[in-house]
């Protein structure tokens, strides 16, 4: 940690009431950068931090092994489901340009169901809603593999701050992302903010941002999704996850895509 | 049935090293691992790969229970002449898999 930062931090924690009734009031209008918030010009993906071997695997899209998630994700687009016999590829045609953008920008509110759903949640609000089918189950495969699909359109783009309705959720997320929690009373800020490039055992630490989801992770030889890789680390803190598909890893989710706004999507990425 | 990638370039020149990259999916499951009922899951993984350039074997690999999920393979031979690369996995409970790639030799 930098001198600046370590002041920043104390300062933070020193005028922590008076600092979240001052947000409060600001984050009406839009939410400002905050005391240990990373500078927008000092963010950096995951990926410029990984291991040449690990990169090289991202960026050839033969050798990256969420390329096989995409194929069948391409082929559950058109294969029709459920009681009304419609596939996605019925209503939405071609992914490559109705999809273009979505996952870049999504959690987003739903309006009929009054709350937050992100890319899995809407794919599952879908398939109630218009195909009459049973929701898949989270980190089901073939969840993982439409939701790849849908992501894998976004690749190159950047990621849309979330509109005006969005900013309760935002700030909601930020809340839990600031939280201590679990036996080791960490909040997610004191590594992801904090320190954010300096090493945990072995393992560097990132600085957390969603733009490659879901992606391959190696340690899990398979495709994963965010709300996984939160869930991940609350068990890291020795902290009580939250059941997958939960308002509050929503939130967390709008909020980590609020704090990565601009930054390129690479879903699927691959990370160690 | 598994995914397959096959990456071969699509022309070479005679004489050169060429590089083929292989990409299938698979749960290869150990077999020491024990499932949520505490019962150990069976071995389930691919135990060979075999890789033909003209019906001529250049190419084979026998895996075993280390190996990770969704095997990547490379390797390289050398470009002799036109034709066909063909792949084959063959597995535990009877799993087997085929693929073939042309190239165009000059």
């Amino acid at each position: 940690m930098t001198a600046a930062r370590r002041i920043f931090h104390i300062l933070h924690a020193a005028s922590l009431p008076a600092c979240a009734a001052a947000i409060c009031i600001l984050s009406l209008a839009a939410a400002p950068l905050r005391a240990g918030d990373i500078p927008l010009n000092q963010r950096q993906s995951g990926y410029d931090t990984m291991g040449r071997d690990t990169r090289a695997m991202q960026d050839d899209d033969t050798a990256n092994p969420a390329t096989l998630w995409l194929l069948d994700g391409e082929a559950l687009w058109s294969k029709k489901e459920g009681a009304a016999g419609k596939a996605c590829a019925d209503c939405h045609t071609d992914a490559a340009t109705s999809m273009k953008g979505v996952a870049a920008r999504y959690p987003a509110f739903n309006t009929k169901q009054n709350k937050p759903l992100d890319i899995e949640g809407r794919i599952n609000n879908c398939r109630t809603e218009h195909q009459q089918a049973q929701p898949l189950p989270f980190e089901n495969k073939d969840l993982l593999a439409l939701t790849a699909y849908v992501a894998r359109q976004s690749r190159g783009m950047a990621i849309a701050p979330p509109p005006e309705n969005m900013q309760p959720v935002v700030d909601q997320g930020r809340a839990i992302f600031e939280k201590r929690q679990g036996q080791l009373n960490l909040s997610c800020a004191q590594c992801h903010d904090d320190n954010w490039g300096r090493k945990l055992a072995g393992s560097a630490i990132p600085q957390g941002h969603p733009n490659g989801y879901p992606l391959y992770r190696l340690e899990w030889q398979s495709v994963g999704s965010l709300q996984r890789r939160l869930r991940n680390c609350l068990i890291g803190m020795r902290a009580e996850g939250y059941a997958l598909g939960s308002p509050e890893y929503v939130a967390l989710e709008a909020f980590l895509m609020w704090r990565a706004r601009g930054m390129k999507m690479e879903s699927p990425a691959v990370r160690p | 049935m598994a995914r397959v990638l096959i990456n071969v370039p699509a022309t070479a020149k005679r004489g050169s090293v060429i590089q083929i990259k292989t990409l299938i999916s698979h749960v290869m499951e150990p077999g020491f691992r024990p499932g949520p009922d505490g019962k150990i899951i069976p071995r389930d993984i691919i135990t060979l790969m075999t890789c033909k350039y003209n019906g001529e074997e250049v190419f084979r690999a026998d895996m075993f229970p280390a190996v990770a999920a969704n095997p990547f393979v490379t390797f390289h031979t050398i470009a002799t002449e036109s034709g066909k690369l063909e792949f084959a996995w063959t597995g535990d409970n009877g799993f087997t898999e085929t693929a073939s790639a042309n190239i165009t030799v000059e």
